[in-house]
């Protein structure tokens, strides 16, 4: 009982210690969705001009025509 | 004891979820940042041309810079110096206020960069970027 209060504290002090890190750590993950926001928001790509959208419209019109012959 | 261990545990767990909620989001809504933005977006309107044009292009340090002056009609060389200096200025405002806005003047250069690798990413077909020593067309 007494070895695993020992290990529970000790990875108690390793949580607390990545938590106090990490906060000091760049966030990098929030970061690049911050970039995208303002960048849309700069470049204003809100209203479907978005780059990966546009290779998609053709290739829906492909479809539509081919059951024709 | 198993009453200690839960309320370790228990302890644990709350820092944890305090963290993640920290974590989630970056403060990118103040006064200083929405100004910045809108400077950039009116400008964008000017230096877009210029981009489909492949006078200007995209640095690989998330910045601006003229790529080929002569796209650009000599009269006109000036005026794209400008905007280029003047969207050079608001880029850096920009990565600093955020850095700021969060606490962390120190994350400035991250920033930069996660922006830059961005900025590229959204680009359009045709638009100029920096890649290595060179220019390369997206």
């Amino acid at each position: 009982m007494k070895r695993l209060l020992v290990i529970s504290s000790l990875g108690a002090a390793a949580i607390l210690s990545a938590c106090v890190t990490i906060n000091i750590y760049f966030p990098a993950a929030a970061a690049e969705k911050a970039a995208d926001k303002i960048i849309e928001e700069v470049w204003q790509l809100k209203d479907g001009q978005d780059s990966s959208k546009e290779p998609a419209a053709p290739d829906a019109e492909k479809p539509a025509e081919t059951p024709a012959k | 004891m198993k009453k200690l261990i839960l309320s370790l545990v228990l302890i644990v767990s709350m820092f944890a979820a305090n963290w993640v909620a920290a974590a989630a989001d970056l403060e990118v809504n103040t006064p200083a940042i929405a100004a910045l933005k809108a400077s950039m977006q009116a400008r964008h309107g000017q230096l877009s041309p210029h981009y489909s044009a492949g006078a200007i292009g995209l640095t690989k340090d998330g910045m601006v810079a003229v790529k080929d002056a002569t796209a650009v009609p000599l009269k006109d060389r000036g005026a794209l110096n400008g905007l280029v200096s003047a969207e050079n200025t608001d880029r850096a405002n920009l990565y600093k206020e955020i850095a700021t806005a969060n606490g962390h003047p120190e994350w400035q250069g991250d920033i930069q960069a996660t922006f830059a690798g961005r900025w590229i990413d959204k680009a359009q077909g045709g638009w100029y970027y920096q890649s290595g020593g060179g220019w390369v067309k997206k």
